[in-house]
C-alpha cells in the first residue's frame, strides 16, 4: 500500500496528523453540538452538527459568492498564518499578531483616506506599504526586547496588543477622528481600495496573500537569512558558535513577522472595512495561531491552513442563520485541532498513524526561553 | 521659564496622590485580586516545572461556568446558595482544567506553550459558544454580586489607618481570601514538605527522582491546585466584582498574572506586590477620571488623555518585564517535559 502510493507517501507523512486532527476536531465539536443542543428551545438534536455542518460548507464553498468570500476570508489569514510561521522557524511565539494587525488596519486607513482621491496606483501602494512598516514597527518591539533583555514575546505582545487597542482608539477619537459621522471613525479611503478582480467582493488582496507565500518559502529555503533563521529556531546556541547572530535575528524575524501581520490588517483594510473605527474585530489574530500551527509553519501548509479557516469563517454567517449554532463553534473546532496536533498522540492512537514523529524543533525553543537564559532544552539532564 | 515648575508639580502631584488616597486604596485590592490568584496559579506550575499561559483561558472559562451556575439556580435555591455554589463550581472548573493541562504537558508531554494557547482560545470559544446559546436568548440576569463586607464608619473615617484598613477589609469575600492563600502558599511553598517536593521538581527532576519523589504526581498535583486558584479568580470576576458576563472578559488578566510571576521572581509574596502594583496602575487611570487634579498639575494631567492611563498597565508590564526579566532566573526545569530514563 506504501509502495502504491509512490511520491505521494513523504507528503502524506507530513499531512496525516494534521489531516487527522481536522477531522477529529469536527466530530468532537459535534459531540459538544449535539449535548448543548439540549439546553436550547429548539431541545436535543443529535442530527444538528450534520445539518450545521453542511451550512458551513454550502456558505463557503456552495456558491460563486461563497468562494468569493472564503478566498477574501482566507488572504489576511495566509499573511497572519506566515507570521506566525516565520516566527515559530525561528524560535518565537508570535502571539501579537492581532496588536500588529490593528496598527496595520489602523495606517492604512490613515494613508489611504490622506490619498483618497490619488489615483489607485499611488494610494493603494503607499497605504498597504505604511501599514505593513507600522506593522512592523509594532513586531520590532517585542522582539528588541526579546533580543535585549529576555523579556518573553508571549507576554509583551499580549500586553502590546491591548495597548494597541486603547491606544488606536484614542487616536481615532481624538486626532483622526471623521467629521460628519455619528461615530469616531477615520475618513473614507475612496480610491486606496484594493480594486476588486470577480464577483461583488473579491479583492486584488488574496494575489498579494498567494505572492506572499511564495516569496516566504523562498526566503526561507532559498537564502542565507531563511537558513539563519531556521537554524536560530533550531537550536540558539548552535548558532551563535556558528558566527550567526541569534540577537539579530531575533529582533528581524520578529520584525519580518510585524510586517506580515501589519500586511494582513492593511489588506483588510483596504479590501473590506474601507475605514477604521474602535472594535473592529481582529479574530485575524488568534485565527493565524491556528492557521500557522495547522500548517506546521510551512508557508505552503499555511496557505491550505488558511483556506481551510477562511472557509470556516465565510461559512459560519450561514450556519448561525440557518441552524442557530453558534459561530463560536469554529473557535472550538480550532482549539480542538491544535489539540490533537500537541497532543499527537490521541490522533496516532484513533488512526493508527505509524508516521514517523515530526518534532517540531522550534516549538522547544520557544518554551525553552520562558524566563530569560534558560538553556534550550535538552541540555538540562 | 520658572525654575521651580518642576519640583512644584512633582510636589502637587504627591499631594494630589496623598488627597485621592482613601479612594484610590480600596480599589487596589479589589483590582489585583484576579492578577494576585493567576500568579499563585502560575507560580505553582512554574515551580513545579510547568509553565502555563492558558491561565487567562482558565480564569475565563471559570469565570463563565461559574456565572452559569448563579444564572441557573438563582430562582430555585435564593441567591445566597446560587452564588456560593457558582464559586464552587468555578474552582472545579479551574482543578479540571488543570487536570486536563497537566495531562497534556506531563503525560501526553505536548509543547506547554501550544497546550496553553489551545486552553486560551478554547475557552473564548466554548464560552463565546454557550454565552450565545443559552444566557443571552433568556434576556435574564445573573445571580447578582457576593455583597462585600463593610467596615464600621469609626473605622473607615479615621485618619491615615482608615483607608489602609479600607483596602484589605472593605471587600467581597474572594478578594479578603487573597491575602490569606498567598500567605498559606509562600509558607507552604519554602517551610513544608510539599513545598521542598515541588521546588525539587522544578529545578531538578531527574534528581527528584532519584531520591524517590513522584515528579508526574508532584506536576499534577501543583497544576491541578493552581488552576483551581485561577478558577477563583473566574469566580470573581463574575460573582464578586461585575456581576455579569462578557466575551473575553478576563482581557489579558491571565497574562498579566504570567508578568507579575516573573516580576515577583516565582514567589507567591513577590508576585502579589506584583499584582498589587499593576492594580495600583489600574487604579489610577480610574481615580484621574473620578477625582481630576486641579491647578497646574490638572491642566496636565488632562492633556494626557484617558485612553493612556487606561493602556498604563499594559505598557508597564512590558517595561518591568524587560527591566526585571534579564536579572531574575526562572526555575531550572522550567516548561520542560520530564521523561524517564528510556522512555523517550
Amino acid at each position: 500500500m506504501r509502495r502504491r502510493l509512490g511520491r505521494l507517501g513523504p507528503t502524506w507523512a507530513k499531512a496525516s496528523i494534521p489531516v487527522y486532527s481536522i477531522v477529529l476536531a469536527f466530530a468532537v465539536a459535534a459531540v459538544v453540538v449535539i449535548i448543548s443542543s439540549a439546553f436550547t428551545a429548539t431541545g436535543f438534536d443529535p442530527l444538528l452538527p450534520l445539518a450545521a455542518y453542511l451550512r458551513l460548507f454550502a456558505g463557503a464553498f456552495g456558491s460563486g459568492n461563497g468562494i468569493a468570500n472564503t478566498l477574501v476570508a482566507a488572504a489576511p489569514l495566509m499573511f497572519g498564518g506566515l507570521a506566525v510561521g516565520i516566527g515559530l522557524k525561528a524560535g518565537l511565539f508570535n502571539i501579537g499578531v492581532a496588536g500588529q494587525f490593528l496598527v496595520g488596519a489602523f495606517t492604512a486607513a490613515v494613508i489611504g483616506a490622506a490619498l483618497a482621491t490619488a489615483p489607485t496606483i499611488v494610494g493603494m501602494p503607499l497605504a498597504m506599504l505604511a501599514g505593513g512598516l507600522a506593522g512592523a514597527v509594532y513586531g520590532f518591539i517585542p522582539g528588541y526586547l526579546k533580543a535585549r533583555t529576555g523579556a518573553h514575546e508571549v507576554v509583551t505582545t499580549i500586553m502590546l496588543n491591548n495597548a494597541a487597542a486603547l491606544l488606536l482608539t484614542w487616536a481615532v477619537n481624538d486626532l483622526v477622528r471623521a467629521p460628519g459621522f455619528s461615530f469616531p471613525r477615520t475618513a473614507d479611503i475612496g480610491q486606496s481600495a484594493l480594486p476588486i478582480l470577480a464577483g461583488r467582493n473579491l479583492h486584488l488582496g488574496i494575489v498579494f496573500a498567494i505572492a506572499a507565500v511564495l516569496v516566504i518559502r523562498w526566503i526561507l529555503v532559498r537564502t542565507t537569512l531563511g537558513f539563519e533563521i531556521r537554524t536560530v529556531g533550531a537550536n540558539p546556541n548552535a548558532a551563535r558558535y556558528a558566527g550567526m547572530r541569534p540577537i539579530f535575528i531575533t529582533a528581524l524575524t520578529m520584525t519580518i513577522s510585524g510586517l506580515l501581520a501589519g500586511l494582513a490588517g492593511a489588506i483588510q483594510m483596504l479590501g473590506v472595512i474601507g475605514f477604521y473605527a474602535p472594535g473592529i474585530t481582529a479574530s485575524v489574530g488568534f485565527d493565524s495561531i491556528a492557521v500557522a500551527l495547522l500548517g506546521r509553519s510551512d508557508p505552503i501548509g499555511i496557505l491550505f491552513a488558511a483556506l481551510l479557516f477562511g472557509a470556516f469563517r465565510a461559512g459560519a454567517p450561514l450556519m448561525q442563520i440557518e441552524t442557530s449554532v453558534p459561530i463560536e463553534v469554529i473557535d472550538i473546532i480550532q482549539a480542538l485541532v491544535i489539540l490533537f496536533l500537541a497532543a499527537d498522540l490521541i490522533v496516532r492512537k484513533v488512526f493508527r498513524v505509524r508516521a514517523p514523529k515530526v518534532e517540531i524543533t522550534e516549538m522547544a525553543t520557544v518554551t525553552g526561553s520562558w524566563g530569560a537564559g534558560t538553556p534550550p532544552p535538552g541540555t538540562v539532564s | 521659564m520658572d525654575i521651580l515648575a518642576l519640583p512644584r508639580l512633582i510636589w502637587e502631584f504627591l499631594v494630589y496622590l496623598f488627597a485621592v488616597m482613601p479612594d484610590l486604596l480600596p480599589i487596589i485590592l479589589s483590582l489585583a485580586t484576579p492578577l494576585a490568584l493567576g500568579a499563585l496559579c502560575g507560580v505553582l506550575g512554574e515551580r513545579s516545572g510547568v509553565v502555563n499561559i492558558g491561565i487567562e483561558g482558565i480564569m475565563l472559562m471559570a469565570a463563565f461556568f461559574g456565572y452559569l451556575t448563579g444564572f441557573a439556580l438563582h430562582e430555585p435555591l435564593g441567591t445566597g446558595a446560587a452564588l456560593a455554589l457558582g464559586i464552587v463550581v468555578a474552582v472545579a472548573t479551574g482543578a479540571v482544567l488543570g487536570l486536563l493541562y497537566a495531562w497534556l504537558t506531563v503525560t501526553v508531554r505536548a509543547d506547554q506553550i501550544i497546550a496553553g494557547t489551545m486552553m486560551n482560545i478554547a475557552a473564548f470559544g466554548v464560552t463565546g459558544y454557550l454565552n450565545r446559546l443559552i444566557i443571552t436568548p433568556s434576556g435574564r440576569g445573573g445571580a447578582g454580586v457576593i455583597p462585600p463586607f463593610h467596615l464600621p464608619d469609626q473605622l473607615a473615617t479615621l485618619p491615615f489607618v482608615g483607608p489602609i484598613l479600607a483596602m484589605f477589609l472593605d471587600q467581597g469575600p474572594i478578594a479578603m481570601s487573597v491575602i490569606v492563600l498567598v500567605l498559606i502558599a509562600q509558607f507552604a511553598l519554602f517551610r513544608t514538605r510539599w513545598g521542598l517536593r515541588t521546588r525539587a521538581v522544578g529545578e531538578h527532576p531527574k534528581a527528584a527522582d532519584t531520591v524517590g519523589i513522584n515528579v508526574f504526581r508532584q506536576r499534577y498535583l501543583n497544576v491541578i491546585i493552581g488552576c483551581g486558584i485561577a478558577g477563583l479568580a473566574g469566580a470573581y470576576l463574575t460573582l464578586e466584582s461585575t456581576g455579569s458576563f462578557q466575551n473575553g472578559m478576563t482581557n489579558g488578566r491571565g497574562f498579566i498574572a504570567l508578568a507579575a510571576v516573573i516580576f515577583g521572581r516565582w514567589t507567591p509574596l513577590g508576585s502579589f506586590l506584583g499584582a498589587l502594583l499593576f492594580g495600583t496602575a489600574t487604579a489610577f487611570g480610574i481615580i484621574v477620571n473620578v477625582r481630576p487634579a486641579e491647578g497646574d498639575l490638572g491642566t496636565l494631567m488632562k492633556t494626557i488623555p484617558t485612553f493612556w492611563y487606561a493602556a498604563l498597565p499594559y505598557l508597564i508590564t512590558v517595561v518591568i518585564l524587560a527591566g526585571v526579566v534579564g536579572r531574575s532566573t526562572p526555575p531550572a526545569a522550567d516548561g520542560i517535559p520530564y521523561a524517564k530514563e528510556g522512555k523517550g
